[in-house]
Protein backbone atom coordinates (compact mmCIF):
# COMPACT_ATOMS: atom_id res chain seq x y z
CA UNK A 1 0.00 0.00 0.00
CA UNK A 2 1.84 3.39 -0.97
CA UNK A 3 1.44 5.54 2.13
CA UNK A 4 1.40 8.74 -0.84
CA UNK A 5 -2.05 7.68 -1.54
CA UNK A 6 -3.96 10.33 -3.47
CA UNK A 7 -7.39 8.22 -2.53
CA UNK A 8 -7.39 6.43 0.42
CA UNK A 9 -10.20 4.18 0.70
CA UNK A 10 -9.90 2.10 3.72
CA UNK A 11 -12.43 -1.38 4.74
CA UNK A 12 -15.16 0.50 2.45
CA UNK A 13 -17.96 -2.04 2.69
CA UNK A 14 -21.45 -1.32 0.93
CA UNK A 15 -24.81 -3.11 1.92
CA UNK A 16 -27.73 -3.26 -0.62
CA UNK A 17 -30.32 -5.18 1.81
CA UNK A 18 -29.21 -8.51 2.69
CA UNK A 19 -26.19 -8.35 -0.32
CA UNK A 20 -22.60 -7.47 0.82
CA UNK A 21 -22.03 -5.55 -2.03
CA UNK A 22 -18.20 -4.47 -1.09
CA UNK A 23 -16.33 -6.45 1.49
CA UNK A 24 -13.95 -4.25 3.50
CA UNK A 25 -12.67 -3.04 0.58
CA UNK A 26 -9.22 -1.56 0.90
CA UNK A 27 -8.36 0.91 -2.07
CA UNK A 28 -6.23 3.41 -2.92
CA UNK A 29 -5.13 5.86 -6.13
CA UNK A 30 -1.92 7.61 -6.20
CA UNK A 31 -1.31 11.23 -7.76
CA UNK A 32 -0.28 11.25 -11.32
CA UNK A 33 -0.94 7.90 -12.06
CA UNK A 34 -3.60 5.61 -13.88
CA UNK A 35 -5.49 2.76 -11.43
CA UNK A 36 -7.55 0.50 -12.89
CA UNK A 37 -9.97 -1.31 -11.28
CA UNK A 38 -11.05 -4.62 -13.06
CA UNK A 39 -12.94 -7.99 -11.81
CA UNK A 40 -16.30 -9.83 -13.44
CA UNK A 41 -19.14 -8.41 -13.80
CA UNK A 42 -20.89 -7.37 -10.86
CA UNK A 43 -17.56 -7.75 -8.74
CA UNK A 44 -18.51 -4.59 -7.16
CA UNK A 45 -16.29 -2.25 -9.12
CA UNK A 46 -18.70 0.24 -10.28
CA UNK A 47 -20.31 0.31 -6.58
CA UNK A 48 -17.05 1.11 -5.82
CA UNK A 49 -16.77 4.53 -7.27
CA UNK A 50 -20.14 5.17 -6.03
CA UNK A 51 -19.10 5.00 -2.86
CA UNK A 52 -16.23 6.88 -3.77
CA UNK A 53 -18.17 10.02 -5.26
CA UNK A 54 -20.72 9.48 -2.60
CA UNK A 55 -23.60 7.95 -4.43
CA UNK A 56 -23.75 5.12 -2.30
CA UNK A 57 -23.79 5.46 1.62
CA UNK A 58 -21.00 3.13 3.07
CA UNK A 59 -21.87 0.70 5.62
CA UNK A 60 -18.37 0.80 6.82
CA UNK A 61 -15.30 2.14 6.25
CA UNK A 62 -13.93 5.12 5.65
CA UNK A 63 -12.82 7.20 1.84
CA UNK A 64 -10.34 10.65 1.98
CA UNK A 65 -9.15 12.28 -0.48
CA UNK A 66 -4.75 14.30 0.21
CA UNK A 67 -5.80 13.22 4.00
CA UNK A 68 -9.24 15.18 4.03
CA UNK A 69 -12.13 12.48 5.36
CA UNK A 70 -15.34 12.53 2.67
CA UNK A 71 -16.83 9.22 4.30
CA UNK A 72 -20.28 11.32 5.28
CA UNK A 73 -19.97 14.15 2.61
CA UNK A 74 -22.72 14.12 -0.07
CA UNK A 75 -21.37 13.91 -3.56
CA UNK A 76 -21.55 17.38 -4.48
CA UNK A 77 -19.04 18.36 -1.71
CA UNK A 78 -16.83 15.43 -2.77
CA UNK A 79 -16.70 16.53 -6.31
CA UNK A 80 -15.81 20.39 -5.07
CA UNK A 81 -13.40 18.49 -2.89
CA UNK A 82 -11.83 17.29 -6.65
CA UNK A 83 -13.96 13.62 -6.28
CA UNK A 84 -15.29 14.03 -10.07
CA UNK A 85 -16.54 11.45 -12.37
CA UNK A 86 -17.98 10.47 -15.37
CA UNK A 87 -20.65 7.31 -15.55
CA UNK A 88 -21.35 3.96 -17.04
CA UNK A 89 -24.86 5.30 -19.15
CA UNK A 90 -23.83 8.27 -19.98
CA UNK A 91 -25.46 11.08 -17.98
CA UNK A 92 -24.86 14.53 -20.41
CA UNK A 93 -27.42 17.27 -20.48
CA UNK A 94 -29.51 16.39 -23.34
CA UNK A 95 -31.35 19.54 -23.14
CA UNK A 96 -28.77 21.58 -23.66
CA UNK A 97 -25.17 22.02 -26.46
CA UNK A 98 -22.19 20.84 -25.89
CA UNK A 99 -20.61 23.92 -24.67
CA UNK A 100 -23.19 24.22 -22.23
CA UNK A 101 -22.67 21.05 -20.69
CA UNK A 102 -19.40 21.77 -20.38
CA UNK A 103 -20.23 25.55 -18.98
CA UNK A 104 -21.90 23.35 -16.56
CA UNK A 105 -18.87 21.26 -15.45
CA UNK A 106 -17.42 25.13 -14.40
CA UNK A 107 -20.17 25.12 -12.06
CA UNK A 108 -18.14 26.03 -9.06
CA UNK A 109 -15.45 28.14 -10.79
CA UNK A 110 -17.31 30.63 -11.80
CA UNK A 111 -18.57 32.35 -8.21
CA UNK A 112 -20.90 35.26 -9.03
CA UNK A 113 -24.20 35.69 -7.00
CA UNK A 114 -27.66 35.29 -8.10
CA UNK A 115 -28.17 39.27 -7.27
CA UNK A 116 -24.95 39.02 -10.56
CA UNK A 117 -26.97 36.75 -12.69
CA UNK A 118 -30.29 38.70 -12.38
CA UNK A 119 -28.39 42.10 -12.73
CA UNK A 120 -26.34 41.35 -15.23
CA UNK A 121 -23.11 43.24 -13.37
CA UNK A 122 -19.47 43.17 -14.95
CA UNK A 123 -19.20 40.27 -12.55
CA UNK A 124 -21.50 38.47 -14.30
CA UNK A 125 -19.39 38.84 -17.86
CA UNK A 126 -16.42 38.24 -16.45
CA UNK A 127 -17.07 35.19 -14.78
CA UNK A 128 -19.63 33.88 -18.00
CA UNK A 129 -16.32 34.53 -20.42
CA UNK A 130 -13.98 32.91 -17.80
CA UNK A 131 -16.62 29.59 -18.14
CA UNK A 132 -16.84 29.51 -21.66
CA UNK A 133 -12.96 30.11 -22.32
CA UNK A 134 -11.97 27.16 -19.75
CA UNK A 135 -15.00 25.00 -21.28
CA UNK A 136 -13.80 25.50 -24.99
CA UNK A 137 -10.41 24.32 -23.72
CA UNK A 138 -12.01 21.14 -22.55
CA UNK A 139 -14.01 20.85 -25.52
CA UNK A 140 -10.73 21.40 -27.39
CA UNK A 141 -8.50 18.91 -25.17
CA UNK A 142 -10.99 15.93 -26.15
CA UNK A 143 -11.43 17.16 -30.23
CA UNK A 144 -15.13 18.81 -29.85
CA UNK A 145 -14.39 22.40 -30.30
CA UNK A 146 -16.31 21.97 -33.86
CA UNK A 147 -19.14 20.61 -31.53
CA UNK A 148 -19.49 23.75 -29.23
CA UNK A 149 -22.58 24.38 -30.22
CA UNK A 150 -24.18 21.31 -31.00
CA UNK A 151 -27.28 19.93 -28.82
CA UNK A 152 -25.39 17.45 -26.98
CA UNK A 153 -28.08 14.96 -27.61
CA UNK A 154 -27.68 15.11 -31.24
CA UNK A 155 -23.83 13.75 -30.98
CA UNK A 156 -23.24 10.72 -31.96
CA UNK A 157 -22.44 8.13 -28.78
CA UNK A 158 -18.43 8.04 -29.05
CA UNK A 159 -18.36 12.23 -29.24
CA UNK A 160 -21.18 12.15 -26.44
CA UNK A 161 -18.20 9.82 -24.03
CA UNK A 162 -16.39 12.90 -24.99
CA UNK A 163 -18.49 15.29 -23.86
CA UNK A 164 -18.81 13.45 -20.36
CA UNK A 165 -14.69 13.50 -20.50
CA UNK A 166 -14.98 17.19 -21.00
CA UNK A 167 -17.41 18.29 -18.54
CA UNK A 168 -15.65 15.99 -15.90
CA UNK A 169 -12.14 18.12 -16.76
CA UNK A 170 -14.22 21.26 -16.24
CA UNK A 171 -14.92 20.30 -13.04
CA UNK A 172 -11.14 20.62 -12.18
CA UNK A 173 -10.93 16.91 -10.39
CA UNK A 174 -7.91 16.23 -8.18
CA UNK A 175 -9.24 12.35 -9.05
CA UNK A 176 -10.87 11.53 -12.48
CA UNK A 177 -13.07 8.27 -11.46
CA UNK A 178 -14.14 6.77 -14.93
CA UNK A 179 -16.82 4.08 -15.39
CA UNK A 180 -16.21 2.04 -18.30
CA UNK A 181 -15.42 5.22 -20.56
CA UNK A 182 -14.88 2.47 -23.57
CA UNK A 183 -18.33 1.06 -23.50
CA UNK A 184 -20.00 1.09 -26.70
CA UNK A 185 -16.81 2.52 -28.29
CA UNK A 186 -14.94 1.09 -31.37
CA UNK A 187 -11.48 0.37 -31.57
CA UNK A 188 -10.30 3.56 -33.03
CA UNK A 189 -12.32 5.38 -30.73
CA UNK A 190 -10.99 3.34 -28.04
CA UNK A 191 -7.42 4.12 -29.35
CA UNK A 192 -8.34 7.95 -28.79
CA UNK A 193 -9.73 7.48 -25.48
CA UNK A 194 -6.59 5.38 -24.56
CA UNK A 195 -4.48 8.69 -25.84
CA UNK A 196 -6.95 11.39 -23.38
CA UNK A 197 -6.46 9.55 -20.58
CA UNK A 198 -2.51 9.37 -20.78
CA UNK A 199 -2.81 13.09 -21.54
CA UNK A 200 -5.10 13.71 -19.03
CA UNK A 201 -2.47 12.22 -16.19
CA UNK A 202 0.70 13.56 -18.02
CA UNK A 203 -0.48 17.12 -19.50
CA UNK A 204 -3.16 17.83 -16.93
CA UNK A 205 -1.28 15.94 -13.60
CA UNK A 206 -4.72 14.26 -12.99
CA UNK A 207 -5.11 11.65 -11.36
CA UNK A 208 -7.25 8.54 -12.70
CA UNK A 209 -9.10 5.77 -11.36
CA UNK A 210 -10.25 3.49 -14.31
CA UNK A 211 -13.24 0.85 -14.04
CA UNK A 212 -13.10 -0.86 -17.44
CA UNK A 213 -13.73 -3.99 -19.12
CA UNK A 214 -11.87 -3.92 -22.09
CA UNK A 215 -8.41 -5.32 -21.34
CA UNK A 216 -6.03 -3.81 -23.98
CA UNK A 217 -6.96 -0.47 -23.07
CA UNK A 218 -6.39 -1.25 -19.28
CA UNK A 219 -2.90 -3.06 -19.93
CA UNK A 220 -1.43 -0.17 -21.71
CA UNK A 221 -2.62 2.45 -19.54
CA UNK A 222 -2.27 1.64 -16.11
CA UNK A 223 0.08 2.04 -13.60
CA UNK A 224 -1.61 -0.07 -11.00
CA UNK A 225 -4.12 -2.60 -11.13
CA UNK A 226 -6.40 -3.48 -8.14
CA UNK A 227 -8.92 -6.30 -9.06
CA UNK A 228 -12.17 -6.72 -7.71
CA UNK A 229 -14.04 -10.50 -6.97
CA UNK A 230 -17.26 -10.46 -5.30
CA UNK A 231 -16.89 -7.88 -3.33
CA UNK A 232 -13.22 -8.29 -2.60
CA UNK A 233 -9.63 -6.75 -3.77
CA UNK A 234 -8.27 -10.45 -4.58
CA UNK A 235 -4.75 -8.87 -6.22
CA UNK A 236 -3.34 -5.55 -7.03
CA UNK A 237 -0.16 -4.50 -8.29
CA UNK A 238 1.49 -3.50 -11.74
CA UNK A 239 -0.43 -5.16 -15.03
CA UNK A 240 2.09 -7.64 -15.76
CA UNK A 241 2.39 -8.80 -11.73
CA UNK A 242 -1.58 -8.75 -11.74
CA UNK A 243 -1.72 -10.70 -15.13
CA UNK A 244 0.25 -13.85 -13.91
CA UNK A 245 -1.65 -13.59 -10.43
CA UNK A 246 -2.77 -17.14 -10.41
CA UNK A 247 -5.72 -15.68 -8.52
CA UNK A 248 -6.79 -13.16 -10.85
CA UNK A 249 -6.42 -15.64 -13.81
CA UNK A 250 -8.56 -18.00 -11.95
CA UNK A 251 -11.59 -15.69 -10.84
CA UNK A 252 -11.32 -13.18 -13.59
CA UNK A 253 -9.53 -13.61 -16.53
CA UNK A 254 -10.35 -17.78 -16.90
CA UNK A 255 -8.40 -20.59 -18.45
CA UNK A 256 -9.50 -19.74 -21.88
CA UNK A 257 -7.50 -16.56 -21.86
CA UNK A 258 -4.18 -19.04 -21.18
CA UNK A 259 -4.52 -21.16 -24.18
CA UNK B 1 -23.59 39.89 -24.07
CA UNK B 2 -25.57 38.82 -27.38
CA UNK B 3 -28.04 37.35 -25.24
CA UNK B 4 -28.43 40.09 -23.45
CA UNK B 5 -28.85 42.68 -26.17
CA UNK B 6 -32.04 40.25 -27.92
CA UNK B 7 -33.93 39.68 -23.85
CA UNK B 8 -33.89 43.88 -23.55
CA UNK B 9 -34.91 44.10 -27.24
CA UNK B 10 -37.71 41.88 -27.04
CA UNK B 11 -38.85 42.90 -23.52
CA UNK B 12 -38.42 46.47 -24.51
CA UNK B 13 -40.92 45.47 -27.56
CA UNK B 14 -43.32 43.78 -25.61
CA UNK B 15 -43.20 46.33 -23.31
CA UNK B 16 -44.08 49.37 -26.04
CA UNK B 17 -46.76 46.69 -27.20
CA UNK B 18 -48.36 46.76 -23.78
CA UNK B 19 -48.68 50.42 -23.49
CA UNK B 20 -49.78 50.88 -26.73
CA UNK B 21 -52.72 47.96 -26.87
CA UNK B 22 -55.00 50.39 -24.72
CA UNK B 23 -55.38 52.70 -27.61
CA UNK B 24 -56.63 50.18 -29.88
CA UNK B 25 -59.12 48.00 -27.99
CA UNK B 26 -62.44 48.61 -28.58
CA UNK B 27 -63.61 49.28 -24.73
CA UNK B 28 -62.26 49.34 -21.41
CA UNK B 29 -63.42 45.83 -20.34
CA UNK B 30 -60.81 44.61 -22.61
CA UNK B 31 -58.47 46.58 -19.95
CA UNK B 32 -59.35 44.08 -17.56
CA UNK B 33 -58.61 41.18 -19.74
CA UNK B 34 -54.98 42.49 -20.36
CA UNK B 35 -54.57 43.16 -16.69
CA UNK B 36 -55.33 39.40 -15.56
CA UNK B 37 -53.15 38.51 -18.67
CA UNK B 38 -50.35 40.07 -16.68
CA UNK B 39 -50.89 39.15 -14.05
CA UNK B 40 -51.26 35.06 -14.75
CA UNK B 41 -48.46 35.65 -17.32
CA UNK B 42 -46.21 36.30 -14.20
CA UNK B 43 -47.14 33.31 -12.02
CA UNK B 44 -46.89 31.37 -15.59
CA UNK B 45 -43.14 32.72 -16.12
CA UNK B 46 -42.19 31.29 -12.40
CA UNK B 47 -43.60 28.31 -12.75
CA UNK B 48 -42.24 27.77 -15.81
CA UNK B 49 -38.73 28.29 -14.28
CA UNK B 50 -39.83 25.58 -11.75
CA UNK B 51 -41.16 23.03 -14.15
CA UNK B 52 -40.18 23.83 -17.77
CA UNK B 53 -36.58 24.51 -16.39
CA UNK B 54 -35.42 22.59 -13.27
CA UNK B 55 -38.13 19.98 -14.07
CA UNK B 56 -40.03 20.32 -10.27
CA UNK B 57 -44.31 20.15 -10.67
CA UNK B 58 -46.38 22.05 -8.49
CA UNK B 59 -50.19 21.49 -8.41
CA UNK B 60 -50.23 24.29 -5.49
CA UNK B 61 -48.96 27.67 -7.17
CA UNK B 62 -52.54 28.73 -7.05
CA UNK B 63 -52.07 28.99 -3.23
CA UNK B 64 -49.30 31.33 -3.30
CA UNK B 65 -51.03 33.69 -5.41
CA UNK B 66 -53.64 33.32 -2.66
CA UNK B 67 -51.58 34.04 0.14
CA UNK B 68 -49.91 36.85 -1.04
CA UNK B 69 -52.87 38.19 -1.65
CA UNK B 70 -54.93 37.82 1.35
CA UNK B 71 -51.69 38.70 3.47
CA UNK B 72 -51.43 42.35 1.46
CA UNK B 73 -55.43 42.72 2.19
CA UNK B 74 -55.46 41.63 5.72
CA UNK B 75 -52.42 43.52 6.33
CA UNK B 76 -54.06 47.03 4.06
CA UNK B 77 -57.80 46.52 5.22
CA UNK B 78 -58.12 45.15 8.55
CA UNK B 79 -54.42 46.83 10.29
CA UNK B 80 -54.65 49.79 7.92
CA UNK B 81 -51.41 49.34 6.77
CA UNK B 82 -50.15 50.99 3.69
CA UNK B 83 -50.25 49.56 0.78
CA UNK B 84 -46.73 49.40 -0.55
CA UNK B 85 -46.45 47.70 3.04
CA UNK B 86 -48.62 45.41 2.46
CA UNK B 87 -47.92 44.10 -0.73
CA UNK B 88 -44.62 43.27 0.27
CA UNK B 89 -45.36 41.70 3.32
CA UNK B 90 -47.60 39.31 0.58
CA UNK B 91 -45.02 38.99 -1.44
CA UNK B 92 -42.09 38.12 1.54
CA UNK B 93 -44.62 35.67 2.89
CA UNK B 94 -45.62 33.62 -0.05
CA UNK B 95 -41.75 33.62 -0.53
CA UNK B 96 -40.97 32.28 3.01
CA UNK B 97 -43.79 29.60 2.88
CA UNK B 98 -42.41 28.44 -0.16
CA UNK B 99 -39.36 28.23 1.84
CA UNK B 100 -40.70 26.14 4.60
CA UNK B 101 -42.81 23.69 2.50
CA UNK B 102 -39.82 23.66 -0.19
CA UNK B 103 -37.22 21.87 2.32
CA UNK B 104 -39.49 18.96 3.02
CA UNK B 105 -41.15 18.31 0.03
CA UNK B 106 -38.52 18.71 -2.57
CA UNK B 107 -36.91 15.90 -1.33
CA UNK B 108 -40.24 14.21 -3.64
CA UNK B 109 -39.91 13.78 -7.25
CA UNK B 110 -42.37 13.20 -9.94
CA UNK B 111 -45.72 11.91 -8.92
CA UNK B 112 -44.87 12.31 -4.95
CA UNK B 113 -43.75 16.49 -5.34
CA UNK B 114 -47.31 16.49 -7.28
CA UNK B 115 -49.10 15.28 -4.57
CA UNK B 116 -47.73 17.09 -1.79
CA UNK B 117 -47.77 19.87 -3.48
CA UNK B 118 -51.65 19.53 -4.60
CA UNK B 119 -51.85 18.70 -0.74
CA UNK B 120 -50.48 22.42 0.39
CA UNK B 121 -52.92 23.63 -2.43
CA UNK B 122 -55.58 22.15 -0.67
CA UNK B 123 -54.68 22.96 3.32
CA UNK B 124 -54.44 26.72 2.20
CA UNK B 125 -57.92 26.42 0.24
CA UNK B 126 -59.17 24.96 3.43
CA UNK B 127 -57.59 27.63 5.45
CA UNK B 128 -58.81 30.56 3.30
CA UNK B 129 -62.58 29.05 3.76
CA UNK B 130 -62.45 28.13 7.30
CA UNK B 131 -60.84 31.19 9.15
CA UNK B 132 -64.13 33.74 8.39
CA UNK B 133 -63.00 35.59 10.89
CA UNK B 134 -59.27 36.83 9.58
CA UNK B 135 -60.55 35.94 5.60
CA UNK B 136 -64.15 36.62 5.32
CA UNK B 137 -64.24 33.08 4.43
CA UNK B 138 -66.37 32.07 1.40
CA UNK B 139 -67.87 34.77 0.77
CA UNK B 140 -64.99 36.63 0.49
CA UNK B 141 -62.92 39.83 1.66
CA UNK B 142 -64.35 42.93 0.63
CA UNK B 143 -63.38 46.89 0.56
CA UNK B 144 -59.21 46.14 -0.01
CA UNK B 145 -57.84 49.41 -0.84
CA UNK B 146 -56.62 50.60 -4.49
CA UNK B 147 -52.69 50.86 -5.18
CA UNK B 148 -51.18 54.35 -3.85
CA UNK B 149 -47.50 54.80 -3.37
CA UNK B 150 -45.23 57.53 -2.90
CA UNK B 151 -48.66 60.33 -3.08
CA UNK B 152 -49.39 58.41 -6.66
CA UNK B 153 -53.05 56.62 -6.26
CA UNK B 154 -53.33 54.26 -9.39
CA UNK B 155 -56.93 54.63 -9.39
CA UNK B 156 -58.18 54.29 -13.14
CA UNK B 157 -57.50 50.84 -14.72
CA UNK B 158 -55.23 52.30 -17.28
CA UNK B 159 -52.54 53.52 -15.31
CA UNK B 160 -52.66 50.27 -13.30
CA UNK B 161 -52.68 48.46 -16.71
CA UNK B 162 -49.16 50.07 -17.10
CA UNK B 163 -48.17 49.47 -13.61
CA UNK B 164 -48.82 45.37 -14.11
CA UNK B 165 -47.22 45.50 -17.85
CA UNK B 166 -43.85 46.98 -16.47
CA UNK B 167 -44.17 44.51 -13.61
CA UNK B 168 -44.25 41.55 -15.81
CA UNK B 169 -41.62 42.69 -18.10
CA UNK B 170 -39.32 43.35 -15.22
CA UNK B 171 -40.24 39.58 -14.29
CA UNK B 172 -39.24 38.44 -17.79
CA UNK B 173 -35.83 40.51 -18.32
CA UNK B 174 -34.96 38.91 -14.20
CA UNK B 175 -36.24 35.50 -15.26
CA UNK B 176 -34.45 35.63 -18.59
CA UNK B 177 -31.62 37.16 -17.07
CA UNK B 178 -31.20 34.26 -14.70
CA UNK B 179 -31.72 31.38 -17.16
CA UNK B 180 -28.42 32.73 -19.29
CA UNK B 181 -26.36 31.95 -16.24
CA UNK B 182 -24.55 29.53 -14.33
CA UNK B 183 -28.12 29.59 -12.58
CA UNK B 184 -29.70 28.54 -15.23
CA UNK B 185 -27.19 26.17 -16.48
CA UNK B 186 -27.65 24.29 -12.99
CA UNK B 187 -31.59 24.04 -12.91
CA UNK B 188 -31.32 22.83 -16.47
CA UNK B 189 -28.72 20.45 -15.09
CA UNK B 190 -30.66 18.81 -12.60
CA UNK B 191 -33.18 18.93 -14.87
CA UNK B 192 -31.99 16.27 -16.99
CA UNK B 193 -29.83 14.15 -14.50
CA UNK B 194 -29.32 14.84 -11.06
CA UNK B 195 -26.74 12.34 -10.56
CA UNK B 196 -24.39 13.97 -13.30
CA UNK B 197 -25.24 17.87 -11.41
CA UNK B 198 -24.18 16.33 -8.91
CA UNK B 199 -21.14 15.11 -9.84
CA UNK B 200 -20.09 18.48 -11.13
CA UNK B 201 -20.40 20.00 -7.53
CA UNK B 202 -24.26 21.40 -7.84
CA UNK B 203 -25.89 21.44 -4.71
CA UNK B 204 -29.48 20.05 -6.46
CA UNK B 205 -31.17 20.65 -2.98
CA UNK B 206 -30.16 24.38 -2.58
CA UNK B 207 -31.09 25.37 -5.89
CA UNK B 208 -34.39 23.19 -6.14
CA UNK B 209 -35.66 25.08 -2.76
CA UNK B 210 -33.84 28.17 -4.70
CA UNK B 211 -36.47 28.35 -7.45
CA UNK B 212 -39.32 26.88 -5.63
CA UNK B 213 -39.27 30.26 -3.54
CA UNK B 214 -38.48 31.96 -6.43
CA UNK B 215 -41.60 30.66 -8.24
CA UNK B 216 -43.43 31.75 -5.50
CA UNK B 217 -42.49 34.87 -4.78
CA UNK B 218 -43.29 35.62 -8.86
CA UNK B 219 -46.78 33.84 -8.30
CA UNK B 220 -47.23 36.57 -4.80
CA UNK B 221 -46.30 39.23 -6.72
CA UNK B 222 -49.32 38.54 -9.12
CA UNK B 223 -51.18 38.10 -6.17
CA UNK B 224 -50.58 41.25 -4.20
CA UNK B 225 -51.59 43.42 -7.31
CA UNK B 226 -54.74 41.07 -8.22
CA UNK B 227 -56.05 41.90 -4.32
CA UNK B 228 -55.44 45.73 -5.04
CA UNK B 229 -56.85 45.68 -8.44
CA UNK B 230 -60.04 44.04 -7.75
CA UNK B 231 -60.31 45.19 -4.28
CA UNK B 232 -62.39 42.24 -3.27
CA UNK B 233 -60.83 38.47 -3.39
CA UNK B 234 -62.32 34.88 -2.30
CA UNK B 235 -60.95 31.56 -1.41
CA UNK B 236 -62.43 29.80 -5.03
CA UNK B 237 -60.03 31.73 -7.28
CA UNK B 238 -57.43 30.14 -5.43
CA UNK B 239 -58.14 27.00 -5.73
CA UNK B 240 -56.63 23.23 -7.19
CA UNK B 241 -58.30 24.33 -10.71
CA UNK B 242 -56.08 28.00 -10.94
CA UNK B 243 -53.37 25.56 -10.28
CA UNK B 244 -54.35 23.28 -13.06
CA UNK B 245 -54.85 26.27 -15.25
CA UNK B 246 -51.14 27.79 -14.71
CA UNK B 247 -49.69 24.16 -15.34
CA UNK B 248 -51.63 24.07 -18.83
CA UNK B 249 -50.36 27.59 -19.60
CA UNK B 250 -46.69 26.48 -18.82
CA UNK B 251 -47.48 23.54 -21.09
CA UNK B 252 -49.39 25.21 -23.52
CA UNK B 253 -46.71 27.95 -24.12
CA UNK B 254 -43.88 26.08 -24.18
CA UNK B 255 -41.71 23.86 -21.41
CA UNK B 256 -38.68 25.95 -20.84
CA UNK B 257 -39.10 28.91 -22.62
CA UNK B 258 -39.87 32.25 -21.17
CA UNK B 259 -41.47 34.07 -24.09
CA UNK B 260 -43.72 30.55 -24.55
CA UNK B 261 -45.20 31.31 -21.17
CA UNK B 262 -45.85 34.56 -22.04
CA UNK B 263 -47.82 33.77 -24.64
CA UNK B 264 -49.77 30.50 -22.95
CA UNK B 265 -51.03 32.69 -20.63
CA UNK B 266 -52.03 35.38 -22.58
CA UNK B 267 -53.23 33.06 -24.34
CA UNK B 268 -55.29 31.12 -22.36
CA UNK B 269 -56.67 34.49 -20.35
CA UNK B 270 -57.84 35.89 -23.13
CA UNK B 271 -59.47 32.94 -25.62
CA UNK B 272 -62.61 32.42 -23.40
CA UNK B 273 -63.61 35.89 -24.38
CA UNK B 274 -63.01 35.45 -27.54
CA UNK B 275 -65.24 32.40 -27.18
CA UNK B 276 -68.52 34.21 -25.02
CA UNK B 277 -70.13 34.43 -28.68
CA UNK B 278 -70.19 30.52 -28.57
CA UNK B 279 -72.24 30.72 -25.08
CA UNK B 280 -73.22 27.23 -24.51
CA UNK B 281 -70.20 25.05 -26.45
CA UNK B 282 -67.57 27.73 -25.12
CA UNK B 283 -66.22 24.86 -22.68
CA UNK B 284 -65.74 22.57 -25.44
CA UNK B 285 -64.57 24.62 -28.07
CA UNK B 286 -61.87 25.75 -25.35
CA UNK B 287 -61.18 21.88 -24.55
CA UNK B 288 -60.85 21.08 -28.37
CA UNK B 289 -58.69 23.95 -28.88
CA UNK B 290 -56.23 22.58 -26.16
CA UNK B 291 -55.92 18.86 -27.70
CA UNK B 292 -55.68 20.27 -31.25
CA UNK B 293 -52.41 22.51 -29.76
CA UNK B 294 -50.96 19.44 -27.46
CA UNK B 295 -51.34 17.39 -30.76
CA UNK B 296 -49.81 19.68 -33.20
CA UNK B 297 -47.54 21.52 -31.08
CA UNK B 298 -46.24 19.25 -28.85
CA UNK B 299 -43.31 21.59 -27.59
CA UNK B 300 -46.20 24.27 -27.02
CA UNK B 301 -46.61 27.96 -28.73
CA UNK B 302 -42.79 28.42 -28.10
CA UNK B 303 -41.96 25.67 -30.02
CA UNK B 304 -44.54 25.40 -32.58
CA UNK B 305 -42.85 28.98 -33.67
CA UNK B 306 -39.23 28.26 -33.74
CA UNK B 307 -39.82 25.15 -35.76
CA UNK B 308 -41.55 27.01 -37.96
CA UNK B 309 -38.99 29.41 -38.39
CA UNK B 310 -36.11 26.69 -38.74
CA UNK B 311 -38.86 25.04 -41.41
CA UNK B 312 -38.52 28.41 -42.94
CA UNK B 313 -35.01 29.15 -43.16
CA UNK B 314 -34.94 25.81 -44.42
CA UNK B 315 -36.66 26.76 -46.78
CA UNK B 316 -34.54 30.02 -47.23
CA UNK B 317 -31.19 29.02 -47.36
CA UNK B 318 -31.84 26.34 -51.15
CA UNK B 319 -32.67 30.43 -52.62
CA UNK B 320 -30.05 31.57 -50.94
CA UNK B 321 -27.28 29.27 -52.78
CA UNK B 322 -29.56 29.56 -55.91
CA UNK B 323 -28.01 33.37 -55.87
CA UNK B 324 -24.94 32.82 -54.87
CA UNK B 325 -24.64 30.47 -58.36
Amino acid sequence: MPPDGLLDCRGVTVRFGGVLALDEVDFSARDRAVTSIIGPNGAGKTTLLNAISGVVPLAGGGISLSGRDLSQSPPHIRARAGVVRTFQNLEIFTNMSALENVMTGCHCQVRYSVLDSLLKTPRYFAGERKARAKAMDCLEFVGLADSAQTPAGDLPFGRQRLLELARALAARPGILLLDEPAAGLNMKETRVLGGLIRRIRDEQGVAVVLVEHDMDLVMGISDQITVLAFGQVIAKGAPLEVQKDPEVIAAYLGADDRD
Amino acid sequence: MQGLKKDLLLTGAFLSALCLAPWVLPSGYYLTVLIMCCLNAMTVVGLNLLLGYAGQISLGHAAFYGLAAYTTAILTTTLGLPVALGMLAGVGLAALVAFVIGIPTLKLSGNYLAMATLGFGVIVYIFLNETVGLTGGPSGFTGIPRLNAAGLTLSSDRSYYYLTAAVLCAVVLLSLNLIRSRLGRALRALHTSEKAAQAVGIDIARYKLFIFVLSAAFAGAAGVLYAHYLTFIAPSSFGFLFSVELLVMVVLGGMASVWGSVTGAFFLTALPEFLRMFENVEIIIYGAILILCMMFLPRGLAGGVSSLAVRLRGRARPGEDDHAS
